[in-house]
């Protein structure tokens, strides 16, 4: 059974499928925010439904975008050798 | 029943005879020893146990207390997991050194003093290091130096600290320092963070981690900066400092974490990232916050341990640990790819998995505590952490290009370790209230409500779509990246060129003018020297001597060798004492 859930995440036969799931469940995840109550919230964003996927996605452009930067243009990333 | 056995105590004598043991007989006793350090934390009963006065000093080798019975059940449980994990390893070097450093760690969270902590402090350094020079290879040992330099540094900066600590406040009991922090404060923070791997004092971990053994990096990873975080709990719950610090430093690995392409040093940026919310929780300093940085401390070993005995298990089979240079294995190593996944989800705070029910406390933590940028900061790491740990690495790792290597499953032992991880991290996800009883505080906080799990779920698969829209611009990349061991390693190297070409000519210099310059003075300096030596100071040596000659000619004249002389001598000699003795003495 382990070696079926795998395939189906690693196999080419299967990309459309897991496109398609993967979307109904970010579709699902957003339209639950619009649901749960919010009575606890601190702050205002916290009662913005839909913030935490903003914010989730907004989070991982910039890191990306950020820390290639840095490594590019900043300088960090440099040849394997450096340091021999 | 005594009400404690010290955990330490099983694990350093416990080393003792494993190179005399062989076979089954050797693998059956290195899992009674865990097993019984298990037992021993779970019956101790807190209290003081072993004071001693040494060189004037209270001595107090453990204080239980809930603080450290949480850490010392961990450490133990994670003792156990390592110990399978590495029971194929046919010599013994490595056991003994995984005993001793789970020993060592033990006695730093039982420590109830600064010196018995220093001492197992510095332990833990030297047996960890053999796991990085059990590797091997040149690029092993010499980060093994680098590793064993850096935490000497370390130890003598600590070091430094207590002995203040001690001059100023008379006492060297481990416990809180409030108030107006001083020098003394202030080095032993120094120390306690550079094993925290707070940055900048955080290359040597990421430096040396990916160098060690496949089942050393397992015990690293558990160890050293956990009891780290234990010290900090203890001695700088509320110091402003480090929520600061600590903040920064979830960020500062998420980063790098992009960067990175060998699989194991990407954990190791992970380990940084995760420990900074540990570092905020006890910066924050409320109870709900060192609440959330030991739960946390307590689900990360587990989950951490578990991603690196994922990427041990690869490197195991493979021999290779670049992600340019892995892909494709979910067709032979299912298994690995699913258990490896849990660590994942685990680290990433997945609903029902055990980093959600405690990272999402030092965050609420830092919400109450009306810090809202923290709660940003650690939200966008927790984003980046799924991305990295969830997605770039087994993406890249077991799916991606097919490499076609040549790949199975690892040993069973590797396995089943992994699995008991993997139960665990799903357990305390589930049923979290086992943990909660154990944490020092309290605790009066509820992970499973719905905005909780939309929030969060919302967070993490919206990264993953981040992450399936810019795929392309994560590719690994073949490159190292500068952190700052960049100062020790480039730096060291600058030395090294001063100590070869300014000073070497600043040398040559010195002996040149000595040459050019003070040889001809020396020279006219002992000519002269001698001159006086010759003329004035033998001519008086001489008149001596021949005073001393002449007087001594004359003496030997008295001495006749006659014994009635000496005899009439000596009367004369008595009389002339009465005659003093009666006329001048009176």
């Amino acid at each position: 059974m382990i070696k079926h859930i795998v395939d189906f995440f690693g196999d080419r036969k299967y990309v459309n499928q897991r496109h398609r799931l993967f979307y109904l469940v970010l579709v699902l995840i957003v339209a639950a925010d619009f649901l749960v109550s919010r009575n606890h919230a601190h702050y205002l964003w916290e009662r913005l439904p839909g913030w935490s996927a903003f914010y989730g996605f907004g989070s991982c452009v910039l890191l990306i975008f950020v820390s290639k930067f840095l490594g590019h243009q900043g300088g960090l990333m440099r040849r394997e050798d450096y340091y021999d | 029943m005594t009400d404690f056995v010290h955990p330490t105590l099983l694990f350093v004598l416990g080393a003792l005879p494993i190179p005399f043991l062989k076979g089954p007989i050797r693998k059956a006793y290195l899992l009674l020893i865990p097993a019984l350090a298990i037992l021993a934390v779970l019956t101790m009963q807190p209290g003081n146990y072993g004071t001693a006065q040494i060189i004037g000093q209270e001595i107090l080798i453990a204080k239980v207390d809930k603080l450290s019975i949480v850490f010392a059940t961990v450490f133990t449980v994670m003792a156990q997991i390592g110990i399978v994990y590495a029971l194929h390893l046919t010599r013994p070097g490595q056991h003994v050194a995984a005993f001793i450093y789970v020993g060592s760690a033990l006695g730093v969270v039982f420590a109830g003093d600064y010196l018995t902590l220093f001492l197992f402090w510095e332990g833990m350094a030297f047996a960890s290091a053999y796991l990085i020079f059990a590797q091997r290879g040149e690029q092993a040992i010499r980060a093994g130096f680098r590793y064993i330099m850096v935490h000497i540094t370390g130890g003598v900066v600590l070091l430094g600290g207590i002995i203040l600590y001690g001059v100023a406040t008379g006492s060297v009991l481990f416990g809180p320092i409030f108030g107006e922090k001083g020098v003394a404060a202030y080095l032993i923070l120094a120390g306690f963070t550079l094993n925290a791997a707070v940055p900048p004092l955080n290359a040597w971990l990421t430096d040396a981690y990916p160098e060690a053994t496949v089942t050393g990096a397992v015990f690293m990873s558990a160890f050293t900066t956990k009891t780290a975080v234990y010290v900090l709990a203890r001695a700088f719950p509320g110091t402003e400092l480090l929520v600061w610090l600590g903040t920064a430093m979830a960020l500062y690995g998420v980063v790098y974490a992009v960067l990175e392409n060998d699989c194991r040093r990407l954990l190791a940026y992970h380990i940084v990232s995760q420990v900074g919310y540990m570092v905020a929780g006890v910066g924050i300093g409320t109870e709900m916050a060192v609440n959330g940085a030991v739960s946390h401390a307590f689900a990360h070993i587990l989950y951490k341990a578990l991603l690196f005995m994922g990427a041990g298990a690869v490197i195991h089979v493979t021999g290779r640990r670049k992600l340019t240079e892995l892909g494709g294995l979910y067709k032979t190593m299912p298994v690995t790819v699913v258990l490896y996944m849990v660590g994942a989800f685990a680290i990433s705070a997945f609903p029902f998995f055990s980093g959600f029910v405690t990272k999402s406390m030092v965050v609420a933590a830092a919400g109450q505590d009306q810090r809202a940028l923290v709660v940003l900061a650690l939200t966008m790491a927790s984003s980046g952490t799924f991305l990295h740990t969830g997605l770039k690495l087994p993406y890249y790792m077991f799916f991606g290009t097919d490499r076609r290597l040549e790949a199975r499953e690892p040993p069973r032992n590797m396995l089943v370790a992994m699995g008991m991880a993997a139960v665990m991290c799903i357990a305390i996800g589930v049923f979290p209230q086992p943990l909660y009883a154990l944490l020092p505080y309290r605790v009066d906080f509820e992970p499973y409500t719905g905005v909780h799990i939309t929030e969060s779920l919302g967070v993490l698969m919206f990264t993953a779509l981040g992450f399936v829209l810019f795929l392309k611009a994560l590719d690994p990349e073949n490159t190292i990246s500068i952190d700052t061991d960049w100062f020790y390693r480039k730096g060291a190297r600058r030395f090294m060129w001063f100590a070869e070409k300014p000073l070497a000519r600043y040398e040559k210099a010195v002996s040149d003018v000595s040459e050019t310059t003070a040889l001809p003075f020396l020279h006219g300096a002992a000519r002269v020297g001698l001159w006086i030596d010759l003329t004035g100071v033998d001519a008086v040596v001489n008149g001596v001597a021949r005073s001393v000659l002449r007087g001594g000619g004359m003496l030997r004249q008295l001495q006749t060798g006659v014994v009635t002389h000496y005899a009439l001598a000596m009367i004369v000699g008595v009389i002339a004492a009465i005659v003093v003795f009666a006329v001048a003495w009176r």
